[in-house]
């Protein structure tokens, strides 16, 4: 049952991308995702998989011929980071409104400027509301399971949205860890064969795609791409149980760690969640009921299942490894904190901004956070939403 | 067989429909449409448009004009959307998941301003990487789409809404860019530059020779636009002679690096005569201005030489 | 037929916005755009095609025979561009709604 191999971050995606065997992968480098095109046309080169690599001159252009061979009726897959994402961005959205399940892999990277080539997240966080399923890794064996459920979400006929599964550039992406990889057959027959209803290639019946799409038309347009959206949350659930059939390996919409009976809590994503883990098995050893909820779907947003899990809680903490820049705190603070509005759960919750291009959080900087999180809880209400973890001050 | 009009017009059905939404007169419609003719009717084909004038008035939700399978996504990257396209039906044809006896060609659609300008880098990296694709710029001089802007097809001295003829500067003070020799210059197999002229024979000729060339074609298609222009609806056939009659239009077609020119005006007009029914040049004949009329005539004269001699030398032994 | 149209609830409407019936911008009549009207004389007509491929409009009809018809006037612009390039006098402009 399975195979275990040692394997990056970014090998763990490439080798996912093969044993998928796309028809078409068509990327531009930008650290720190570069090696996945890398290995990736590495395959093609040596026929390990089906793929034509298209070498695009661009990211616009990487998700422009994406675009193309999805409507086309192929498979298309891509990777990148950071400005590679701003890049694309006109088309990331347009991909969603064709309604194409293309699949990214997005190596989480700060946004310049200035420039940086390290982890946050400010790159997924530009593109939250672009109608693409966001699902978010906390390590490498995460990344490969999330691309290896990947297609039969977005490909699923209540969804037909695209989807990118990100992780951390360098902390994962770089980093080789033990994985548990699953032999190529059976990847094969799990992610399936794709088969669209309309395709541009099919001769029988030519179509058009991409209309002028005007006052009386577009509305109904996004309204339906918000219905799929909502449908994606089923879908994810149950495509999450048959992966656990197959592997074992469990996944939701979130993992909660220890937070049960937790009387604070933090909430983050990616790879911030395993120093997180940490922080709490040893807080739990002093008798601190600390506790964690790691969100792997971020969009869609399970706002209702969120605030459930965090009803009993006292005071809460929300990462954010980018800041929204809107004078209140990081958009997953804002999600969770409009969801537990709207779902009448009261708990006091800050923001905490952290780990901005590249800066190392520490155990330290975690448990500092959990203190602050006994003082909120303590008080019962929070003074000063907005916070900096690991700023230097005067 | 010999090029016969009534026969094409017959035998093949338009594949670019009536009820689209172009204005009255516009010189798209016509050269889209015979290029497609030079399709042979059996094959299918995947079109890709630029955002510009064809686009948004050929698919207006829920109607579309085109009879072939379409798609528009953006602005600038007709020929990266093309790109994706046509490496799925590489890969999907080698897999065997498309009928071997269907084929499928590859064009792309787009104005001077999605392929001169905001589309080359994509255009260009299509052409580099080989796609087998043929892409068509429909060149009208200007952003039309957005409101006459200029766009670096504008001849020099328009009078265009960016660049408007004011009493300082009289209009675009550059001279337009040479696209079809930058694609010339990707060494393609085939490369043209085309208008609506002699009934049709040239456009339909190249285009059926750009379609069914291997790998990446490029066609430069003059098309005149009588909102931008500033001409009577009516003149469209007399704007495109005077175009190729003046040599600031000259047809001709580049094969694996050599030029031809496919036609040498007996007695060349002097440009004035393609700029007078004009009213984006009508300050160009205002008393004191001959100067531009001349300095127009000029480029005109030393492109066309320029042309000339490429054409003598490429076909030298 | 096109059964989309601005009534259509969004739940029957095709998703992405596309369409699957190619060229059905037939159904879209473009013809009362026009002021004025070209008027097709068959007798001065010696089916010489020059006006065929000029129409932006797909408007002059040409049957197997390589023989044009009147004009559908479902379509025709009224841009007179059919009528500048004949040189036979077999098309003229008349304003609309006038004899």
């Amino acid at each position: 049952m399975g195979i275990r191999e040692r394997l990056s971050g970014n090998e763990a995606a490439a080798t996912a991308m093969k044993q998928i065997n796309p028809d078409v992968v068509a990327a531009f480098p930008i650290t720190p995702s570069t090696e996945i095109p890398q290995y990736f046309s590495t395959f093609v080169d040596n026929g390990q998989v089906d793929t034509e690599f298209v070498a695009v001159e661009s990211e616009h252009s990487a998700m422009s011929a994406c675009i193309g061979a999805e409507a086309a009726g192929a498979r298309a897959m891509t990777a990148t980071s950071a400005n590679g994402l701003s890049l694309m961005w006109e088309m990331v959205y347009i991909a969603s409104s064709m309604r194409l399940p293309i699949v990214m892999s997005l190596v989480n990277r700060a946004v310049s400027g200035p420039l940086n080539i390290h982890n946050d997240h400010s790159d997924a966080m530009g593109v939250r509301d672009a109608g693409w399923i966001m699902l978010f890794s906390e390590t490498n064996q995460e990344a490969y399971d999330n691309l290896l459920m990947a297609h039969r979400i977005a490909e699923n006929e209540k969804v037909l949205l695209p989807l990118m599964v990100c992780q951390d550039g360098f902390i994962t992406s770089h980093s080789i860890e033990n994985i548990e990889l699953l032999e190529d057959a059976k990847v094969k027959e799990f992610v399936g064969e794709y088969h669209p209803k309309h395709y541009l290639l099919n001769k029988k019946e030519p179509i058009a795609m991409g209309p002028m799409d005007l006052q009386a038309f577009l509305f109904e347009h996004k309204y339906q791409q918000a219905e799929a959206m909502c449908n994606a949350k089923q879908v994810i659930l149950d495509v999450a149980k048959d992966f656990e059939k197959l592997t074992g390996r469990k996944y939701g919409f979130f993992e909660e760690y220890k937070l049960d009976d937790a009387e604070i809590a933090i909430v983050c994503m990616n790879s911030t969640a395993g120093t997180t883990k940490e922080v709490v098995d040893s807080l739990r050893e002093k008798g601190i009921k600390a506790g964690l909820l790691k969100v792997r779907v971020f969009r869609p947003f399970p706002a209702e299942e969120i605030s459930k899990a965090l009803a009993h809680v006292k005071a809460v903490a929300v990462l954010d490894k980018a800041d929204s820049l809107n004078g209140v705190g990081g958009a997953l603070f804002t999600d969770v904190t409009s969801g537990m509005q709207v779902n009448g759960v009261t708990v006091p919750t800050s923001s905490y901004i952290y780990g901005i291009g590249g800066r190392d959080t520490t155990t330290k900087e975690i448990e500092s956070v959990y203190k602050d999180l006994m003082e909120d809880s303590k008080k019962g209400k929070i003074e000063n939403p907005y916070r900096y973890l690991g700023l230097r001050k005067e | 067989m010999a090029y016969n009009v009534k026969e094409v017009v017959a035998d093949k059905p338009s594949r670019f429909t009536s009820g689209h939404r172009m204005c009255a007169g516009c010189g798209a419609p016509p050269v889209a449409r015979m290029i497609l003719r030079a399709l042979k009717p059996e094959d299918h084909a995947v079109i890709a448009n630029a955002t510009g004038c064809m686009e948004v008035s050929s698919f207006i939700y829920p109607y579309t004009a085109w009879t072939d399978s379409y798609i528009h996504t953006a602005f600038e990257c007709a020929g990266a959307t093309l790109s994706g396209v046509e490496a799925a039906y590489k890969s999907m044809k080698k897999q065997g998941k498309l009928p071997d006896d269907e084929h499928t060609k590859f064009i792309a659609f787009g104005g001077d301003g999605g392929t001169y300008d905001i589309g080359i880098q994509s255009l260009s990296g299509a052409m580099e990487r080989g796609h087998d694709m043929t892409y068509v710029c429909y060149d009208n001089g200007a952003y039309m789409n957005t409101g006459i802007q200029r766009s670096s097809a504008t001849p020099k001295f328009a009078d265009t809404t960016t660049s408007p003829a004011g009493s300082v500067i009289p209009g675009k003070m550059q001279s337009r860019k040479d696209l079809t020799e930058i694609m010339e210059a990707h060494h393609l197999p085939y490369v043209a530059q085309t208008a609506a002229y002699l009934n049709f024979k040239d456009l339909y000729e190249k285009a059926e020779k750009a379609i069914y060339t291997e790998g990446p074609t490029f066609l430069n298609v003059l098309a005149p636009c009588p909102r931008g222009w500033g001409y009577p609806t009516e003149d469209l056939m007399q704007i495109n002679k005077l175009a190729v009659e003046t040599c600031y239009w000259p047809l001709y077609e580049i094969e694996n690096g050599k030029y031809k020119i496919n036609y040498k005006p007996a007695k060349k007009l002097p440009v004035e005569e393609f700029l007078k029914p004009q009213r984006r040049f009508k300050h160009l004949f205002k008393l004191g201005n001959e100067w531009m009329i001349e300095e127009f005539q000029n480029e005109v004269d030393r492109r066309w030489e320029a042309l000339l001699k490429l054409e003598e030398m490429s076909n030298k032994e | 037929m096109t059964e989309i149209n601005k009534e259509t609830p969004a739940c029957k409407m095709t998703i992405g916005g596309n369409i699957y019936e190619a060229g059905n911008a037939r159904e879209f009549k473009t013809g009362d755009w026009r002021s004025v009207r070209p008027v097709y004389i068959p007798e001065k007509c010696i089916q010489c095609g020059l006006c065929f491929p000029v129409c932006p409009e797909d408007a002059i009809p040409v049957g197997k025979d390589q023989k044009r018809t009147d004009f559908n006037y479902d379509y025709c612009k009224g841009c007179g561009v059919c009528a500048k390039v004949c040189p036979f006098g077999a098309i003229t402009m008349r304003v609309e709604g006038e004899e």
